[in-house]
């Protein structure tokens, strides 16, 4: 079959609009499409309608820039969350990971990505001045700063603790080492080496 | 560690062939284009998962073919490991060791150790200094994986430094506070390479100015230099003096990744000053030096791979290099050559534990 010879323009079209999403290509793509031509109409509605919806009714929230239904999120209007607290992670799906932890009850701050000139990336393209300015407030006792630990991720650290320390917060990072599960010698000699070095005291919880 | 056996399945000029070694000296001689480097290389592949020349994979498949396969048995620490190498066309390698994939090639480099002096270490004389850094850094990395890793963070800081140096020249826009914070990875990443190659080439020099004497029994003074601008200033200082000169040119122009090595003898450069067998003397007393050092460090002696070794030597030096390798400093040990007869009395001088392959285009006869 030649996926290019199309008998409906219709066809064409939304086979190339499905073709733009990421990790979608033009044969997963034909395959959608043909699937929602065998659906019921109200069934495709739905689709379409969610997807207008969500584009158009969409906020950001404006403490903490996570995805949103209204101005501020369910997180940082939440009067029983911590909020002396916040950690600053690097997009909204890390939002989603900590949250799965259960063991977070402060806010977040979403950056919008890291710092990387490569990508053309730097400062005034994520939310800095609105972090500072969150801390330079007041009220905020702990910054935890829970980015990936990449370079970038590091430099960005950096970056932040360059811009926070002038105030009174507390500046944590998460702990880095053996995960949770790992036999040592399966765990790789920079990890192994990190945790040798950051070890920790022993204490039995009684 | 020892190569027991090896098999291979279109690779390169190799339809199919079966070695068992021994744990000695094991020669392949035969005319010039019969497949006697492709053996070395396809052990090559085996220790460190790509071929000497640096080549696609996808080029070692034999014309006409989609695929080859590289299996070796290794005796490793008293325990028979097999490691597998195959290569599909469009497809990513498979490695394995007994019989499990890898997830990083990098887990195994380091684990079957091998050494390779070819011919085409002439590059490290008269190529450019980044064929001397590699040299470096491989010869580091094979047995310090913190060195590598932080060879690695190093090189990512250089990037994104330049990254922004390019832009900053775009936008026309400066921000030293931006710039700083690339330096100070570069800092923590860079000084401790610095001073690892320095140990290492410290370290490196009379092993290697002990194997120049044996083999080329003369009385040239050989030295290896490291020069890098950071034996006279610290890195942060380096980039500081090189500020309006890197915003210029738009890279970062000091630092670990502009260091070089130099080869000298009896004070001045090989490169314009010695002869072809003086350089092919310096090339060899530096690999087998690179070896000693990795059997040391590792408790495990590499396998040594000779390719064409006896090329441009006179007599006496070839009698030197026969003496060097046929006494107990090296382990396993696999040679090519041209000359048969040559490699006979060698074998005959060096005692047991030896095999001599002869090479024909089409088949292999094992020679007695």
């Amino acid at each position: 079959m030649n996926i290019n010879s199309f008998s409906s323009k219709l066809l064409e079209n939304a086979v190339n609009e499905f073709a733009k999403l990421p990790g979608i290509g033009r044969k997963t793509s034909l395959r959608l499409v043909l699937h929602l031509l065998r659906k019921d109409f109200t069934e495709v509605e739905q689709l379409s309608d969610a997807m207008l919806r969500l584009r158009r009714e969409i906020c950001y929230c404006k403490i903490c820039h996570n995805i949103s239904d209204s101005e501020i999120c369910e997180i940082c209007s939440n009067p029983l969350r911590d909020h002396t607290t916040v950690c600053v992670v690097e997009s909204v799906k890390d939002v989603m990971s900590v949250e799965n932890t259960m063991q977070y009850k402060g806010l977040y701050h979403v950056l919008g990505g890291i710092i990387s000139p490569i990508d053309g990336i730097g400062p005034d393209d994520l939310t800095f001045d609105a972090l500072e300015k969150k801390v330079s407030e007041g009220g905020i006792n702990e910054i935890i700063l829970a980015l990936s630990t990449t370079m970038e991720g590091d430099t960005t650290n950096f970056y932040i603790y360059r811009r926070l320390n002038k105030y009174p917060v507390k500046i944590t990072t998460l702990a880095r080492g053996v995960s949770v599960g790992d036999e040592l010698e399966y765990a790789d000699q920079i990890t192994l080496g990190r945790s040798l070095i950051n070890r920790q005291l022993f204490v039995m919880e009684s | 560690m020892q190569l027991q056996k090896l098999f291979l399945l279109d690779f390169k000029n190799y339809v199919e062939a079966d070695f068992s070694f021994g744990p000695k000296i094991n020669c392949f001689t035969g005319n010039n284009g019969v497949g006697k480097t492709n053996i070395l290389d396809a052990i090559h592949y085996l220790s460190l998962c790509k071929s000497h020349l640096n080549t696609q994979d996808s080029l070692n498949i034999r014309h006409g073919r989609d695929s080859f396969m590289i299996q070796g048995e290794f005796l490793r620490n008293g325990l028979t490991e097999q490691v597998h190498c195959g290569v599909k066309q469009n497809q990513k390698k498979h490695f394995q060791r007994n019989k499990k994939e890898y997830s990083r090639l990098s887990d195994h480099i380091g684990l079957f150790p091998s050494i390779m002096v070819s011919p085409s270490d002439n590059a490290l004389i008269g190529e450019g200094s980044v064929e001397r850094r590699r040299f470096m850094d491989s010869a580091i990395s094979q047995f310090d994986k913190v060195y590598l890793e932080q060879l690695v963070m190093y090189q990512k800081a250089v990037y994104q430094r330049n990254a922004l140096l390019k832009s900053f020249q775009e936008t026309h826009q400066f921000s030293p506070e931006m710039l700083s914070l690339w330096d100070d990875q570069m800092i923590q990443y860079g000084e401790p390479v610095f001073s690892r190659r320095e140990d290492f080439i410290r370290e490196l020099t009379p092993v290697f100015q002990y194997f120049y004497q044996e083999i080329s029994g003369a009385e040239e003074k050989v030295e290896l230099v490291y020069s890098s601008r950071m034996h006279h200033a610290s890195l942060k200082d380096l980039l500081a003096g090189a500020l309006s000169r890197d915003r210029i040119l738009q890279y970062t122009t000091v630092g670990p990744h502009k260091d070089d090595l130099q080869w000298m003898m009896n004070g001045f450069p090989i490169r314009k000053f010695g002869s072809q067998g003086q350089q092919k003397s310096f090339l060899t007393a530096l690999k087998f030096a690179n070896y000693d050092f990795i059997a040391q460090k590792n408790e495990t002696r590499p396998i040594l791979l000779l390719d064409d070794l006896f090329d441009k030597f006179d007599n006496k030096r070839v009698e030197n290099i026969v003496r060097l390798v046929s006494g107990g400093r090296f382990g396993q040990i696999f040679i090519t050559d041209t000359h048969t007869e040559r490699m006979k009395e060698l074998l005959a001088f060096s005692g047991s534990g030896n095999r001599h392959f002869l090479i024909h285009g089409d088949h292999i006869e094992i020679i007695d």
